[in-house]
This record gives C-alpha cells, sequence and structure tokens, in this order.
C-alpha cells in the first residue's frame, strides 16, 4: 500500500526523523493558510498523488512570498499531472503539501528495502541524492553502499556511520545521519514497511540532516496489526475496480486492453496475460479468484470485468484442483444470467470435475464458446474480438 | 526414488483442527499419505476422527506442541495451515522440534516476519518449503499440500514451481502426454521464503530417479537468474523453464507477494534470456511446458524411458 509523502513524512517525524515543517492543504486558501502559518520566507508546493517524477512534471513549485503559494496552488490543485510513472493519463492533484523551504548544501539518496537474496533488510545509500537510484546503479553502481541488516540485532550505529562516511557526508553531521538512519530503519521495522526511500536526504546550511522527499510502500501482508497505515489509504488515487475487487477477495489489477480474464490462482492468471498477448491480442486485466472461489466471487468478478467499457471479450481459464470445475461453472452460468452477457465468452476447464463443468455450460444455453487448451482458449477470444 | 517425501515419510498437520488443515489432511490421506497427528495449541490430548473416500475412518491425535507430536509420532515432516499471523510462530517451532521437512502452504505471512524466519533457520538443520505455495507430491506415495493429487503419475521428471496453478497446468501437459513425475514441488510465491530454486535443483540433480526438470519461474527478483548459472556449472539432467509474466506492467504486484517488477529488474525478458543462455529451453507459452520438455527428451534420447504410462 501506498501513502501521500506528507504522511510518510509525518509518520517519520513521529519515530525522530528529522523533516521541514510543512502542512498539506486541499484548497487554495488551506494552502495560503498553511503558508501564513509556517512563516518561511521561501515555501514549496508540492504535488501530492501516489506517483514518482513529481517534480520534473511541473508538480513541485518554490513560492517566494504568500501570493505565489496561491497562485501556485491554483494552478496546480485539479489539475492533471502526467509523470513517468502515472502512465499517459496522469493523476489529478487533489492535495498539496506546503513546506517550508530549507538551504539545501548537497543532495544524497538512503533507502530501505528487503533484499530477497539474502531474506534481510537491506539500507542503501548514495552520494548521487537527487536521480533515480535506478539511473545511479546502471551508470555508477560503485557509488551506491549497502548494509544488510541482522534481523536478531536492527540496524547497528556502526553500520550507518559506515555508510555516512561512504557517501561522504560532512564529518561533524555523520553522527546526525547515523541517527537519521537508525530511525528510518526502525519506523521501516515497527510499521512493516516493503520500501522506504528518502530521495533526496539532504544536509542544509544550518547543519541539519533532513528527508527532504519520503516514499513509503507498506506490507498489505501485515495491514491487519497496523489499522493507523490502513486509515491513510487514500481510495482516490486506486483504480475503481481494483477497489470493488478487494471488498471480495479477488485480485485485480487494471490493464489497457480489451480481454477480460478471469483465472484462478496468480501464476496462471499472469500466463494467460502472456499467451493472450502471444496470439496477438491484449489482456484488459489481470484477475485472480483464488483457489476457494464461490459462485459469489465468479459473480462479483464476471461484473467487475464488465464494467470496465474497454472489455470486448471474456476468457475464463481455470485449472480445478481443489476448487471443482462444476463449482466455477456454475458460478459462470448463474453470473451471466445475472447480469446479462453481451459480449463473447470464451472458457477453457481443466482439472477436477471438468467434464461436469463442461457439461453445465454446454446445457445452460449460454452462448459461451469451449476451449480445449489455454491456446485454443487464447486464439479464440482473441479471434472473437 | 524422489526428493523431500515418499512412502515413508511421517507428517503431522499444524493447525488440524482448523478448516483448512482438516481438509487437507483428509485429502492427504485419501492420496495414501502417512499422516499420523496434527498440532493445535489448546487442543492437545483430544483427536480428530476422519471419514475418508473409502468409507473407513482414521483417528489422528492432537497435540499441544511440535516437540510432543514429534516424540508421540516420529513425524519427521509438518505442513502448516495455521493463519498468516501466527505461521511464522509455527515454522519457527517446527524447526526448533529438529524436523526434518516443513512445508507452509499459508499465503499472505508478513514478509519481515519471513525475515525473522531466515535469520531462526541460520544453522538448523530442516529444511523449509514456502509459504505460500501448493506443497509437495511424490506421485503414488506422499502428497503433502493442496495440490489435486490425481493429476500426477509416478514416473521421473521433477518440476519445482513459484505458482501453484501453472505446476497443476505443467504436471498435467505431461501426465496426458504419458510422462510421470519423479516429484512436483511448490516453492511458493512470496518474496523471502524457504527453499529456493538452486535447492530443489541440487536435490533433483542428486535423485537418480529423476532425469529432467521442469522448472517454472516468474517475475520478480533474480531467483531464476541464479538458478540459471547454478544448472550451466552443476547439473547433469537436461531442465527446460517457463517464466510467467512476460506482459504484467511494472511496478503492480501480480497476486503473488514476489511478483513485482521493480526498477526494471526482474522481468520475463531478462530471466528468459539468461536461462537460454545457460543452456534452458523456455516455453514460449505455458500451453507448451509439456510439448517443449518432450522435444529436449526427444533430443537427449531420454523420451522413451521417461514415458511411464
Amino acid at each position: 500500500m501506498n501513502i501521500h509523502e506528507y504522511q510518510g513524512k509525518q509518520l517519520l517525524k513521529q519515530y525522530g526523523v528529522a523533516v521541514p515543517e510543512g502542512k498539506v492543504a486541499f484548497t487554495v486558501e488551506e494552502a495560503v493558510e498553511a503558508a501564513q502559518s509556517l512563516g518561511s520566507p521561501v515555501c514549496v508546493v508540492k504535488a501530492q498523488i501516489h506517483a514518482g517524477g513529481r517534480g520534473k512534471a511541473g508538480g513541485v513549485k518554490v513560492a517566494k512570498s504568500v501570493d505565489e503559494v496561491r497562485t501556485y496552488a491554483q494552478e496546480l490543485l485539479g489539475k492533471v499531472l502526467v509523470t513517468h510513472q502515472t502512465g499517459p493519463e496522469g493523476k489529478e492533484i487533489k492535495r498539496l503539501l506546503i513546506e517550508e523551504g530549507c538551504d539545501i548544501q548537497k543532495e544524497y539518496y538512503i533507502g530501505v528495502v528487503i533484499d530477497r537474496a539474502t531474506g534481510k533488510v537491506v539500507i542503501m545509500a548514495s552520494e548521487e541524492g537527487g536521480t533515480e537510484i535506478e539511473e545511479v546503479a546502471e551508470k555508477t553502481p560503485e557509488k551506491i553502499f549497502r548494509e544488510a541488516v541482522d534481523p536478531a540485532v536492527g540496524l547497528q550505529a556502526f553500520q550507518a556511520r559506515k555508510l555516512a562516511y561512504a557517501i561522504n557526508i560532512p564529518t561533524k553531521l555523520v553522527n546526525k545521519a547515523a541517527q537519521f538512519m537508525l530511525s528510518l530503519y526502525k519506523a521501516f521495522v515497527e510499521k512493516d514497511c516493503s520500501i522506504a526511500e528518502i530521495n533526496p536526504l539532504v544536509v542544509t546550511g544550518d547543519g541539519q540532516v533532513m528527508a527532504l522527499d519520503a516514499k513509503l510502500n507498506f506490507d498489505s501482508n501485515a495491514l491487519f496489526r497496523h489499522p493507523e497505515i490502513l486509515e491513510l489509504r487514500d481510495l482516490e488515487e486506486e483504480d475503481e475496480k481494483e477497489i470493488e475487487a478487494s471488498k471480495f477477495d479477488l485480485s485485480y489489477i487494471a490493464l489497457d486492453g480489451n480481454i477480460g480474464c478471469m483465472v484462478n490462482g496468480a501464476g496462471l492468471a499472469m500466463a494467460t496475460m502472456d499467451i493472450i498477448k502471444y496470439y496477438g491480442g491484449e489482456p484488459a486485466n489481470f484477475l485472480d479468484v483464488g483457489g476457494g472461489a464461490t459462485t459469489e466471487k465468479v459473480t462479483e468478478a464476471f461484473k467487475i470485468i464488465l464494467s470496465d467499457p474497454n472489455v470486448k471479450g471474456i476468457f475464463i481459464n481455470i485449472f480445478g484442483g481443489i476448487m471443482r470445475c462444476d463449482v466455477i461453472a456454475n458460478g459462470v452460468v448463474e453470473a451471466a444470467k445475472q447480469i446479462g452477457l453481451d459480449r463473447p465468452l470464451v472458457v477453457r476447464l481443466e482439472g477436477t470435475n471438468v467434464d461436469l463443468g463442461k457439461q453445465i455450460l454446454a446445457e445452460s444455453g449460454l452462448n459461451i464458446v469451449a476451449a480445449d487448451s489455454m491456446a485454443d482458449g487464447a486464439q479464440k477470444i482473441v479471434a472473437l474480438v | 526414488m524422489s526428493i523431500l517425501v515418499d512412502k515413508h515419510t511421517k507428517v503431522i498437520t499444524q493447525g488440524i483442527t482448523g478448516s483448512t488443515g482438516l481438509f487437507h489432511t483428509k485429502g492427504a490421506l485419501d492420496y495414501g499419505t502417512q499422516m499420523v497427528g496434527g498440532v493445535t495449541p489448546g487442543k492437545g490430548g483430544t483427536n480428530v476422527d476422519i471419514t475418508l473416500e473409502n468409507g473407513s475412518t482414521v483417528s489422528l491425535p492432537v497435540f499441544n506442541t511440535v516437540v510432543e507430536a514429534k516424540e508421540k509420532t516420529g513425524a519427521t515432516a509438518s505442513v502448516i495451515y495455521v493463519p498468516p499471523a501466527f505461521a511464522a510462530d509455527s515454522i519457527m517451532e517446527a524447526v526448533d522440534a529438529d524436523l526434518d521437512l516443513v512445508i507452509c502452504i499459508t499465503e499472505g505471512i508478513p514478509v519481515l516476519d519471513m525475515v525473522k524466519v531466515a535469520r531462526y533457520m541460520e544453522g538448523k538443520k530442516t529444511v523449509l518449503i514456502g509459504p505460500n505455495c501448493p506443497g509437495v507430491i511424490t506421485p503414488g506415495e506422499c502428497k503433502i499440500g493442496i495440490m489435486p493429487g490425481y493429476i500426477h503419475k509416478p514416473g521421473y521428471v521433477g518440476v519445482v514451481s513459484r505458482s501453484g496453478t501453472l505446476t497443476y497446468e505443467a504436471v498435467h501437459q505431461l501426465s496426458t502426454r504419458g510422462i510421470g513425475q519423479s516429484s512436483a514441488v511448490g516453492i511458493g510465491g512470496d518474496p523471502v521464503k524457504g527453499s529456493e530454486f538452486i535447492d530443489i535443483l541440487k536435490m533433483f540433480n542428486e535423485d537418480p530417479d529423476t532425469r529432467a526438470v521442469i522448472m517454472i519461474g516468474e517475475i520478480g527478483g533474480t531467483a531464476e537468474e541464479e538458478a540459471a548459472e547454478w544448472i550451466q556449472a552443476n547439473m547433469t539432467k537436461p531442465v527446460v523453464g517457463f517464466i510467467g509474466g512476460a506482459t504484467a506492467p511494472p511496478g503492480k504486484r501480480m497476486g503473488h507477494a514476489g511478483a513485482i517488477i521493480s526498477g526494471g529488474k526482474g522481468t520475463a525478458a531478462e530471466k528468459i534470456a539468461k536461462l537460454e543462455s545457460c543452456g534452458v529451453k523456455v516455453a514460449p507459452t505455458p500451453s507448451e511446458m509439456g510439448s517443449t520438455l518432450v522435444e529436449v527428451l526427444e533430443e537427449r534420447g531420454l523420451l522413451s524411458e521417461c514415458t511411464t504410462h
């Protein structure tokens, strides 16, 4: 789960991570009030959307007066910001962060991630702040330093100092930078983050070490023990169909194509998208109905797929293991009857009770095209849309 | 022969009194697995009676702790069906009891819990499969997990996969072509897990009754790339691959917590290129996993000995 920059900074502040003073604003008036209360000669007006690359896309403005804050707030609120992470449709700006300006001496990068290869939390640091870490990794990998954390003892101060020295933090600020990393690690672990990225981390003219930006992602498997994080979820930043799907415990991701997919199992669902594309089609979504799909779940999945106006046809690909094919077939028939099936439907069933499942579909009177294999089904649906 | 489990493996179920645990314990018993008991804290001293498909009833003892269950039943393996919030604790309890094998089916365990588990397991002898996996099966001998047993046939091809349903798909494609399997192992879809591809490939390489292997990977991480290098350097048996997620958009988690392309890394294209360059033939579509293996078996003159039924 993602949260906004301002929420991330508020959270980090609770852990003693230094961040600039700032306030969130939903309206131009709130932006102006925020700037007045900050009382800073320079304010930064930052668009709050769940995507990176905001600065380059014009979503971050430096204002030298309250009037300028007003002008920028008017300009940004309601504007659709297109960054390299939003996709071409962009995202509407509905919230702004009004923040005090600071005297930046130099920018650095600090990231906390979970390294799959070692199964440990790793802190990454680089002197190349402000640029994307992927770019640094590609061009100058020697400028990225890493420390793996032993979960039994947590991040140690010496590790943080090692990183601070390696990225050439000014000597008299090394302890502050180390403290920053220790606090960041603590927040990461206690809040079950999956990524915590501070880019840039800055040292200022008045000797502070601060997070100028904060990108926090949370492990959705751990949200059950963090109701306070769940409250920060901004549904407006998420796809409506994805929200609807999550209510029914369906794993759904919207895509750009026109073939709706309903599959059981994440791996098979991904592979189904692949095979549609292989035969020249474009999947409209990823949808895993899971192992224990019921008639109700299948019906809801159907509704969500059909609510996408781009969907011109549907491909259902089920390998019935524990979930029996006759249950799926009944679900499909029930859903199609309830909703009214107005687009081509190709169904491939395999596995437990497959013959019974096929019989139910054949006798339903619905216009369903049966397929014998994934390849057969993919080719049939591609030909039909 | 086989890897990890066979007809002699004695198994306990952690979370046996829950509906999922009970359901799949019955499935394992129906298949012929030696289920010898279960663990549910607070229910020790009771029994669960399970009526099998053939009409007979099996009564399994329930224990409060894994150590006690191991002592009283002689179990060497456990399977975990406890809810995600408590699953990491269950894994560590099984490791503490020195079981040979722990298979964790539970999906949705917080990653940082698994980071602790991984640290806890350092230097211990227990092999962990999963979490978030379908389990392990040696056809005709032992089924531990949630896979449909009947699609598997005894034979000589090993299957290892990060995905459950894609494993079934591969096994089905093999069985319908008359090619049986030595063992099929689902290592699970989570980013931090017990066994990786290389661990399982090593076992298949050393198993005299495995003649070839299908390895099914997916986007995210670099386990497939590492496996490819290991195969090139060490594997004496042919390996055929498939990578799911060629069309997945970057930055989105595709169902499995581990299936996410981040920072341009972990793409299917990279993995396929690496596997091919290390001599692993990759099936172009998920429909062709079986036929690609058949091609390779023919090339190597192994098809007739791998055709089992």
